[in-house]
């Protein structure tokens, strides 16, 4: 399916019987594989409680921040700030900036998560690189809510403790690098993107774009910013493919961004 | 209260404020076609970001890590092979970890 790159009603040709469009690793474990990821990820906690305590954050502080910020780089920035002795002010702004981009990530899960009142509440706490890339990576609404919620909890879960662990005993553990956590991140997202680089053009060229803007910019500004810069990247594809925007969706008015699973099938 | 805390609180209100704006947000203005197909691309694009500046940078610098890179190339191996994701996950982690062991 790699060069499939049709009018939309050509999309789903039989070349490949036995190629379903959610083939690829995710599919139908959303809660083995939310579990863990959420695990494997909730340990580099280690590495930011240790960062933010010898940064000079007490060790409330540190935990204080996994709790209610719960977004790993935003909780790097504001600590590596204040370690190299930048201004408390510029620290909280370039950590929110960091967050800016789960604001996209939260537009994309509104519809799937369909939440309201306490629910939402909580559930936004939740909206962060890993339970997107894990929510969307699955084959239907049904399976997105259960793979978000199983990410969400485990690696809330372990992400704090974690933190924990590691403020209390900064500098005696050895870096998370030694057992290969650091490539963990990059590629639980690219497993959880493949089915969708494999399922159409739009979505390898907006990864492309947002990979090459991100490289490009990276070396100039402050860590983060480049990610968030990748979303033009998505919109110029979005722009370009209009034609095609939201097949097979765009009739059901009823459920408007519910544009969730199941259109991965429709691509 | 300290200034420390202070910041520490206007930082996770901030991020915290950002994750819910992003759901709080009217769904008809999704209802546009461009504006859904954005929604579903923009996970793409940034975690395609994310994955390049985790791969291949270090801290501001342009950095190609071997062992960051073999651990990568590892996971495409495995995605290329249909193995499952956690399979994925310690397929890179491992092959990582075991060049930095050498």
């Amino acid at each position: 399916m790699a060069d499939h790159a049709g009018p939309p009603a050509a999309q789903e040709t039989p070349t490949e019987p036995a190629d379903p469009p959610a083939a690829a690793p995710a599919p139908a474990t959303p809660v083995r594989d939310g579990i863990g990821l959420g695990l494997a990820v909730g340990v580099s906690g280690l590495a930011y409680g240790a960062a933010a305590v010898s940064s000079g954050l007490t060790v409330g502080q540190a935990c204080a921040l996994s709790l209610l910020a719960f977004t790993g780089a935003s909780q790097f920035a504001l600590a590596g700030t204040i370690a190299v002795g930048g201004s408390l002010a510029a620290g909280v702004v370039s950590a929110v900036l960091l967050g800016s981009r789960n604001t996209l990530y939260a537009l994309r899960l509104a519809g799937t998560l369909a939440v309201r009142g306490p629910a939402r509440v909580l559930a936004a706490m939740g909206v962060i690189d890993e339970t997107t890339a894990m929510a969307t990576a699955q084959p239907d609404r049904a399976a997105s809510r259960t793979a978000f919620w199983a990410t969400f909890g485990t690696l809330y879960l372990t992400w704090n403790l974690a933190t924990l662990a590691g403020a209390l005993g900064a500098g005696r553990f050895g870096s998370p690098q030694n057992l290969g956590l650091d490539v963990v991140g990059p590629a639980a997202f690219l497993a959880l993107i493949w089915p969708r680089l494999r399922s159409g053009r739009a979505e390898r060229a907006a990864a492309a774009g947002g990979a090459l803007i991100a490289l490009a910019t990276a070396p100039f500004l402050p860590p983060g910013v480049p990610i968030i810069l990748a979303a033009p990247a998505a919109l110029a594809v979005a722009w370009a493919t209009r034609g095609r925007a939201a097949d097979g969706t765009a009739g059901d008015g009823a459920a408007p961004g519910r544009v969730a699973a199941g259109d991965g099938a429709a691509r | 209260m300290t200034a420390v805390w202070a910041a520490v609180l206007a930082t996770a209100a901030g991020c915290y404020g950002l994750k819910l704006a992003g759901l709080v947000v009217p769904p008809r203005l999704l209802e546009r076609p461009l504006a859904r197909r954005f929604a579903e691309l923009v996970p793409v694009a940034l975690l395609a970001a994310l994955i390049a500046v985790q791969t291949l940078t270090s801290g501001q610098s342009l950095q190609a890590d071997p062992a960051r890179l073999a651990g990568m190339a590892a996971a495409v191996a495995a995605l290329l092979a249909r193995l499952p994701f956690l399979a994925v996950i310690v397929a890179a982690a491992g092959t990582a970890a075991l060049i930095r062991l050498c």
